[in-house]
């Protein structure tokens, strides 16, 4: 389904990824963890095709479609969905408002109906069921006032409703407690299925005690300097990075002669 | 200051050349009040940059354009179905409409039997028949003796509307004062009249609505008395839509008695140089105003707001909010006073003012003037200036909706409380439909 090779990106004038190349499956869950600054967060924007990001190298394609040449709102129409890990305040926008609009214009862009108020309102009572959340903050401004716990469960939600090919997860463990953790968890996986295809991004190996990852890669310097089953991630977490970097190190070392 | 000078001979002229033909001439004290307004304008001249109240608002163009009076005759071909697209859905009111500042009784709709206590008719009508509820009020609060545009008002006014509210009066339905203006082949000018009176106890709210019939230049310049009486409340909804190219200077003067509540909302969207001055005077016990306004200027629009609160006496309250959004090339001001005079103790006031600049072109001065001379009061005011969020922009259209439509979700956003603070519900959804419209035209 997703296909990238060789991606190579800057952020403003900062080169930070230097030759990606993963191969996502549908159906699948890939975790892409590794220590701060290894530029994890920069590729999941990439993805979605945020400002100042720039693909400088490489190809990425959905489905054989060029993702890199499209707007961050075709990217969305035609199935890529990012999770922010620092989810946006709009006051003065309902989240509904906000939700129906979203899904009517990925739904025009599939090239389906617009879905009416009534249908609207029954799907989205359903699906806020998914992620525990509160019905109040359904008709409050977006992300307004929102606690960590309840914007994340938003992201969810928004995932829920969107229904995308891809979603990729930033850091959305960041910043919850277990029990908010547990709840965000349990929505994800609900959202597992055959067609759909699941990047988590994480620094902590903790998230993925509730979603079981297919496939581990660690992100270092910009590159996936390995790649492994969900056991990578335990030995991750019980002896750090450090150790991954500095094989990597000395592989680099060994290229370099 | 020759040049000055040369600007103020035009209305000397044309007032001793109207003076005759002005409703009420043969009323002494009216005569009275316009020869000392004319006089006055004589004096003072039209505003130049030097003087502070005007440094951001140029009124050159006013100076420098030949007005004529509008003729007896509607515009070419007039009739109801010209202003049909600036009615609003809904709105069940009690109307009357003026067309270029007279009042057209087969546009309105004023019952024949309002109930006892309630007039609301053209000022034109009542000077002459109904002078003793007049007089004791008109001019008597609008200040001519410093504001050169309220003296030329005072000076040239021949009709507007009357609205009187005898003690404990409720109208339940709001009254629509409609003022089209419709261009000629010459630039006209219009000085309308408003004088409402709300007896002590009493209730409405009133629609002042200036249209602007296609484009072409016109110069309105009406001026407003507002008297509220012990727990009077008045609901005033300033809806000002001139065309493209008309100028818009207008003065609404309010004064509060005890424990009277006076609530303003102004929304201007239209004409190429407009002045909203409100002045509101809180001269009793316990009174409180809130004035909300909303300000949309695109192109090379110039919109000003002016305000000034005078708390005057004790326990009084005023709230202020005031966002304005800003495109192209356009200019805004806004200039909140709030005076707290030595007697004035315990008064709480707040005062907001946010702008949203959509271009590096658009500007706005902002001037909050805090003037207190009581030491026992509470007031607060801020000023914010601030483009759309990207990251909000991105938000959105990683959501599936296109950069266009993100943009304009978040311009209503800034916009919408302003807009759902009107309590007139057809208000809310027609200035809504409105500004979408503004917007969609005015922006990329």
């Amino acid at each position: 389904m997703l296909e990238i090779n060789n991606l190579q990106a800057s952020a403003g004038e900062k080169k930070i990824l230097k030759g990606i190349n993963l191969r996502v499956n549908k159906g699948e869950v890939h975790a892409i963890m590794g220590p701060n600054g290894s530029g994890k967060s920069t590729l999941a924007h990439v993805l979605a095709g945020r400002d100042g990001f720039v693909a400088t190298e490489g190809r990425v394609t959905l489905d054989g479609k060029n993702l890199l040449a499209m707007t961050p709102e075709q990217r969305a129409g035609e199935g890529v969905f990012l999770a922010f890990q620092y989810p946006v305040e709009i006051p003065g926008v309902s989240n509904m408002y906000f939700l129906k609009t979203a899904l009517n214009s990925i739904r025009k862009h599939r090239g389906l109906p617009e879905l009416d108020a009534v249908d609207f309102l029954a799907m989205m009572k359903e699906k806020s069921k998914l992620v525990e959340m509160d019905q109040a903050l359904l008709t409050r401004s977006v992300n307004e006032g929102f606690s960590g716990g309840e914007k994340k469960r938003n992201e969810i939600l928004q995932m829920a409703v969107l229904e995308p090919k891809l979603g990729i997860l930033d850091e959305t463990d960041s910043g919850l407690d277990i029990d908010a953790l547990q709840v965000v968890a349990k929505g994800i996986n609900a959202l597992r299925s055959p067609e759909r295809a699941l990047i988590v991004v994480t620094h902590y190996q903790r998230l993925l005690n509730y979603i079981t990852p297919d496939f581990v890669h660690v992100l270092a310097g910009g590159r996936i300097v390995k790649s492994g089953g969900k056991e990578l991630a335990l030995e991750l977490e019980k002896k750090g990075y450090g150790w991954i970097e500095e094989e990597n190190l000395k592989a680099v070392g060994a290229n370099a002669r | 200051m020759i040049e000055v000078a040369e600007k103020r001979t035009p209305y000397a002229e044309d007032f001793s050349r109207s003076e005759k033909t002005l409703q009420g001439h043969s009323l002494p004290w009216l005569k009275d009040l316009r020869r000392s307004a004319i006089n006055r304008f004589m004096e003072l001249g039209l505003p130049t940059d030097r003087h502070e109240e005007w440094r951001f608002t140029n009124v050159k163009p006013i100076a420098q354009t030949i007005f004529q009076e509008p003729g007896m005759r509607w515009p070419n071909n007039f009739n109801v179905g010209s202003f049909k697209d600036l009615t609003f859905k809904g709105l069940e009111s009690l109307s009357l409409v003026f067309v270029n500042g007279r009042y057209a009784p087969e546009f309105s709709s004023i019952p024949t039997t309002l109930p006892d206590g309630v007039r609301i008719a053209s000022l034109a009508a009542l000077i002459t028949s109904r002078p003793q509820q007049i007089e004791p009020h008109l001019g008597h609060y609008a200040d001519f003796e410093r504001q050169a545009f309220t003296a030329l008002n005072t000076a040239f006014f021949s009709d507007g509307a009357f609205i009187y509210l005898s003690q404990g009066i409720v109208l339940d339905t709001p009254i629509h004062l409609l003022f089209l203006s419709g261009p000629g082949t010459e630039p006209i000018q219009m000085h309308p009249r408003i004088l409402v009176v709300a007896e002590p106890g009493s209730q409405a709210s009133i629609i002042e609505d200036h249209a602007g019939l296609g484009k072409g230049i016109y110069f309105s310049n009406s001026v407003t008395e507002v008297v509220l009486g012990e727990n009077a409340r008045i609901d005033h909804y300033k809806i000002e839509r001139e065309s493209p190219e008309a100028y818009h200077i207008s003065t609404l003067q309010v004064h509060q008695e005890r424990a009277s509540r006076f609530t303003s909302h102004a929304v201007l969207l239209g004409g190429a140089l407009v002045r909203n001055n409100i002045n509101v005077t809180l001269d009793a016990e316990g009174a409180e105003c809130s004035l909300n306004g909303l300000y949309v200027a695109t192109g090379h629009q110039h919109l000003d707001t002016h305000t000034l609160i005078d708390h005057a006496k004790p326990h009084g309250t005023s709230r202020e909010l005031y966002k304005g959004v800003l495109d192209e090339a356009a200019k805004a001001v806004f200039n909140g006073q709030v005076i707290v005079r030595a007697d004035a103790q315990k008064t709480d006031s707040v005062q907001t003012n946010k702008n949203l600049l959509l271009s590096d072109n658009a500007r706005v001065d902002t001037k909050p003037e805090l003037k207190i001379f009581a030491n026992d009061v509470k007031c607060k005011h801020g000023a914010t200036i601030g483009q759309i969020d990207p990251e909000a922009i991105f938000y959105l259209r990683s959501r599936g909706i296109d950069a266009q439509k993100a943009r304009q979700l978040l311009i209503h956003a800034f916009a919408s409380d302003m807009i759902n603070r009107l309590e007139v519900a057809p208000l809310k959804e027609g200035l809504s439909a409105l500004l979408s419209n503004k917007l969609k035209n005015g922006s990329r």
